[in-house]
């Protein structure tokens, strides 16, 4: 990761608000984060934290309504995205912006062959030809290590197992020279050996194309091996972010180092009794006013529910929303 | 220690569970899908044993025939030394409070329109004849007992979260007081602050109440912790079955190797350090299996023999079977391993 290098993507202060019947839903509170070139951010955090919901409303990807991005800079390629005409947007998704999402059978399109859903960003984004769009598709699936790929280019989403189809997406997202790739629980679907499949891969195609990533997880153990650096998410908010071996080395929210120890491992000793978080994750309802973890937080006091915390540094590169002071740096 | 602490509950012997391909134009059948194809063993009393593996390896298949969910295509299951296989309906009747199922989405296995307490009381109305007060009783009771608030009977599942479902699903499967519970995937639809919550009851009620459980799990971490021995399914049959220290410190088999290499690690200075075994290709398909071993199309250590024979599920070290023709020669190992030891 080049040191002090402008990032690509630089994410400021996001609010993304669902209008209900039953109210406001605060889904994303004050997100900001950047990535530089080249560098892989790994973006962890349970179901309704917040992590897709933030990727979505940065390049316009949130039906509205019910959706409303309320405030925010989401800058790239010297542009704020929330505020170019819809068209430019387009062209920056998908083109400059690449997507993966979690589920390859539902984000593929069953009744067309692959080979023309990887043609299809190249003729649109870069303006090529048949000819040339189908030699560079083939070369896409030979990139994302798929055998015999001019043949395989005629084939459908169905004829493809689900390790595979993840590899189709790939190539379709890298297809116009991404400068950011952003994948959304890409392995999530898939089982571990082909996870382990895919990992490989994408660090493989982070050294030969040296595009920034931003990988969304739940799972810490795929974050702890891929990530450079890490942003944890909870009730709609980052609530700490730092270098991957300093956030499992030295974790300083509540939340974090909770998290890092209810997950048993394969490796290591075995611990006799599994760690919990008591409690459920927060309902987004109402502007926060408080501190979202505070009531399964085992250092809860007055201020958390008072304020909420905002996030501030408590070592090199890395930073906290918590109240409390940890002194760990 | 009663009686001899190593008595099975649950005997398998040579389960197969093939289900039918019907196609062409007069839907004759034109195959099979051998989704367990001969698997034998046998769950302790108040063991749980892990069955892990991949998606479409059988193991939830084996969890369903086990409790006669479907008739078994061939072989026996004998739980508590009677035969559920070949039981009468009416005897299987008999049987069915001794044995449970827990269920991976407690959103699809709770009937949207019946409340809570209707929910856990029905295993009870269908079984037992208790008034209607007993009845209310014994649903607080099982509420308490999963750690919900027992004033919750009255409402409906869709108010519950994920993990409160699936505590609603375990005291429905505990009502009848079993001794044999499937546990399928119990924590798979769960975040994973919750799963440990879930974990965590589920071994809590073993210890009170002596439950015996079958847990199927794809995830590797949380059997480890859970289980006391481990299964692991491949393609339709167990490839390694072992006590789980044994296993997940010195996994035998080339699969289980690779399967335990493959799972990622929550510690980056770990992580940068374990040698992983990846695996090319895919599962091939359970309707048309490789000749001979069935890894033999993914394994890394593949031999000649192994293409042309199937090898047998064997002991190959005390409590230790795996199925695999490198390990042909028993004593060889067995000296290996003392040798290995000293």
């Amino acid at each position: 990761m080049p040191d002090g290098a402008l990032p690509v993507l630089d994410v400021k202060d996001l609010k993304t608000v669902f209008k209900t019947r039953g109210g406001e839903v605060h889904a994303v509170n004050s997100v900001s984060f950047d990535v530089k070139p080249g560098e892989l951010l790994g973006v962890v955090g349970e179901s309704g934290s917040g992590k897709s919901v933030t990727m979505m409303s940065l390049i316009g990807l949130l039906p509205s309504p019910p959706a409303d991005v309320r405030h925010g800079e989401v800058l790239f390629d010297g542009q704020d995205l929330l505020k170019i005409p819809y068209n430019d947007l387009r062209h920056v998704r998908g083109g400059k912006i690449g997507f993966v999402f979690q589920d390859p059978m539902t984000s593929l399109n069953p009744v067309f062959n692959v080979g023309s859903q990887i043609m299809e960003p190249l003729r649109i984004h870069m303006g090529m030809k048949k000819t040339a769009a189908r030699a560079r598709a083939v070369e896409l699936l030979e990139l994302v290590g798929i055998p015999d790929a001019a043949r395989r280019l005629k084939d459908f989403p169905h004829q493809f197992s689900g390790g595979m189809r993840q590899r189709v997406m790939i190539a379709i997202a890298l297809a116009c020279d991404p400068k950011v790739l952003i994948a959304d629980e890409p392995t999530t679907a898939l089982d571990v050996t082909i996870q382990a499949q895919i990992i490989e891969l994408v660090k493989d195609l982070r050294e030969k194309l040296g595009m920034a990533i931003i990988w969304i997880t739940h799972d810490l153990g795929v974050i702890a091996g891929i990530a450079d650096r890490v942003m944890v998410m909870y009730g709609g908010q980052v609530v700490e972010q730092a270098p991957v071996r300093e956030l499992f080395g030295n974790p300083q929210h509540p939340y974090t180092r909770a998290l890092l120890e209810t997950i048993p491992s394969v490796r290591g000793t075995r611990a006799e009794k599994l760690n919990v978080i008591e409690g459920q994750p927060p309902i987004l309802a109402g502007a926060p006013a408080a501190c979202p973890f505070r009531d399964r937080c085992p250092h809860r006091f007055e201020r958390c529910d008072v304020e909420n915390p905002l996030r501030r540094p408590v070592g090199p590169s890395h930073d906290a929303a918590c109240h409390h002071d940890f002194g760990g740096a | 220690m009663l009686d001899d602490p190593l008595k099975p509950l649950v005997q398998v012997d040579n389960l197969k569970m093939h289900f039918p391909i019907y196609g062409g134009l007069l839907r004759r059948r034109v195959g099979e899908v051998k989704a367990v194809d001969g698997i034998s063993f046998e769950i302790k009393e108040g063991e749980t044993l892990g069955l892990v593996g991949e998606s479409g390896c059988g193991k939830s298949t084996v969890g369903r025939a086990l409790l006669r969910l479907y008739e078994l295509t061939d072989g026996t299951v004998k739980i508590d030394d009677y035969d559920i296989a070949h039981a009468s309906p009416e005897k299987l009747r008999k049987m069915r409070p001794t044995m449970q199922m827990i269920f991976q989405d407690p959103q699809a296995s709770l009937n949207p329109r019946m409340t809570v307490g209707e929910i856990i009381a029905e295993p009870l109305r269908e079984h037992l004849k208790m008034t209607k007060l007993e009845r209310e009783d014994r649903v607080g009771d099982l509420m308490d007992q999963v750690g919900l608030n027992r004033d919750f009977a009255k409402r409906y599942s869709h108010e519950f979260s994920g993990g409160q479902r699936q505590r609603i699903g375990i005291a429905r499967a505990l009502a009848l007081s079993p001794k044999f519970i499937v546990c399928d995937e119990p924590i798979a639809a769960l975040d994973v602050s919750i799963q440990a919550q879930v974990v965590n009851l589920l071994e809590e009620l073993q210890e009170t109440m002596g439950l015996t459980y079958l847990f199927i799990s794809h995830d590797l971490s949380m059997v480890r912790h859970i289980a006391d021995r481990v299964a692991v399914m491949y393609l339709g049959r167990i490839v390694e079955l072992a006590p789980r220290d044994d296993i997940y410190s010195e996994p035998l088999h080339p699969y289980t190797k690779a399967l335990l290499s493959a799972v990622p690690e929550p510690d980056p200075s770990i992580e940068s350090k374990v040698e992983r075994v990846i695996l090319t290709g895919d599962v091939p398909s359970p309707s048309n299996p490789p000749r001979g071993c069935n890894f033999c199309t993914r394994c890394p250590a593949v031999m000649d023999i192994c293409k042309r024979e199937e090898p047998t599920f064997r002991e190959v070290l005390p409590g230790r079977f795996v199925s695999c023709h490198h390990y042909n020669d028993v004593d060889e190992i067995a000296v290996k391993a003392t040798a290995e030891d000293l």
